[in-house]
């Protein structure tokens, strides 16, 4: 967040950047649960020295408009992501299986919203 | 002399406002964004307790004048915060050591009103209480990472509390104003906080490798108006520049 250049995700060949600078703090990336029975949601990024710190920074960072009952921050280097080379194997396959939609069903009026 | 209680009300608010805007010079500058963002939720937090405290003043005093009115139509004698509050920012880690000390003391003496007999005294340190936790913790973290950090960071550490140390003392000293505060039950007598307050940074201290001074020596006259440094008078032109040029200015 505090500089354009982020730490690269790990094993990706998307996301080749310079070293991250010595003097940067390692990136995190921040989930943020707004109720409870909801589920976390990625709400950005921010830069800490440790997790206790990148606790501290998403509290201040993302939760100051009263946003969440529970934050979760996760060292960028650790999540693995697909590439967007692949996106052609991994994804257009499905454009043209329209049968995987349930759009075919006459849903009856006294169902009500579904 | 003015009523205690008004006297006792302003020296909350003048510490909480006179940091609050020491904290938000800040806003824009300060090292990294996250700790910017940061900064600028502490300064608000403080001036927010401000509010309650001046505006409950106001009310105590019943001359019509409200917390703005108090904050921005008072000139430096009026003014009765701490010393400590009111020094000059400096580099970053003396902005943390000075929020560190401040804090320490805010917490206990926040926790010591809960059981004030005035209810709305009660009422604004249990709201407080929350947001200073956070504070403590926060400046605790960054006292310690810097204290124990690079050579530098631990240089400009230890400097920051030797310039800061001698305004310590004066958060621990009862005056008549708290001996009044003490005998209705309003207020703890802050000397009697003082081992908690040591044994705190005695610990805080060692984990971040720095030297607490020798000399106890503690300047005063800050809370009590008499005496405040050269640098309140300063920060004061900035901030009510505003109401001096426009009084009662409203947007």
């Amino acid at each position: 967040m505090s500089s354009p250049e982020s730490s690269p995700y790990k094993d990706t060949k998307a996301s080749i950047h310079e070293e991250t600078r010595k003097t940067e703090w390692p990136l995190w990336e921040i989930f943020i649960r707004g109720q409870h029975g909801l589920s976390h949601r990625h709400v950005g990024s921010l830069h800490a020295a440790d997790a206790e710190m990148a606790i501290k920074n998403a509290r201040d960072v993302y939760t100051r408009r009263n946003e969440g009952v529970s934050i979760w921050a996760v060292e960028a280097a650790d999540i693995a992501a697909s590439s967007p080379e692949e996106k052609g194997a991994l994804y257009e396959p499905s454009n043209d299986k329209v049968y995987r939609h349930p759009t075919f069903f006459n849903i009856p009026d006294d169902v009500g919203a579904m | 002399m003015t009523d205690p209680l008004f006297e006792y009300l302003c020296r909350m608010g003048d510490s909480t406002l006179v940091l609050g805007h020491r904290v938000s010079e800040w806003c824009g500058v300060a090292p990294v964004l996250e700790e910017d963002i940061a900064l600028a939720n502490t300064a608000l937090d403080l001036i927010g307790q401000t509010q309650l405290w001046l505006g409950l003043a106001g009310e105590v005093e019943g001359k019509g004048r409200d917390a703005d009115a108090l904050a921005f139509h008072r000139d430096v004698w009026e003014f009765r915060n701490l010393l400590l509050v009111e020094q000059p920012n400096g580099d970053f880690g003396r902005t943390m050591m000075r929020q560190f000390l401040f804090d320490s003391w805010h917490l206990s003496y926040l926790k010591g009103l809960a059981g004030s007999s005035n209810d709305q005294i009660a009422a604004i340190a249990e709201k407080s209480v929350k947001e200073v936790t956070y504070h403590l913790e926060r400046s605790t973290d960054t006292v310690i990472g810097l204290g124990d950090g690079t050579e530098e960071s631990h240089r400009r550490m230890q400097d920051a509390l030797d310039r800061l140390y001698p305004y310590v003392g004066e958060m621990f000293l009862t005056d008549a104003v708290d001996t009044a505060m003490t005998e209705q039950n309003i207020a703890p007598d802050p000397a009697t906080l003082r081992p908690a307050f040591d044994a705190h940074l005695d610990a805080v201290l060692q984990e971040a490798t720095l030297t607490k001074p020798q000399d106890n020596f503690a300047h005063k006259g800050g809370k009590t108006g008499a005496r405040h440094t050269e640098h309140l008078g300063h920060m004061l032109s900035q901030m009510q520049w505003l109401q001096r040029a426009y009084p009662g200015a409203t947007w």
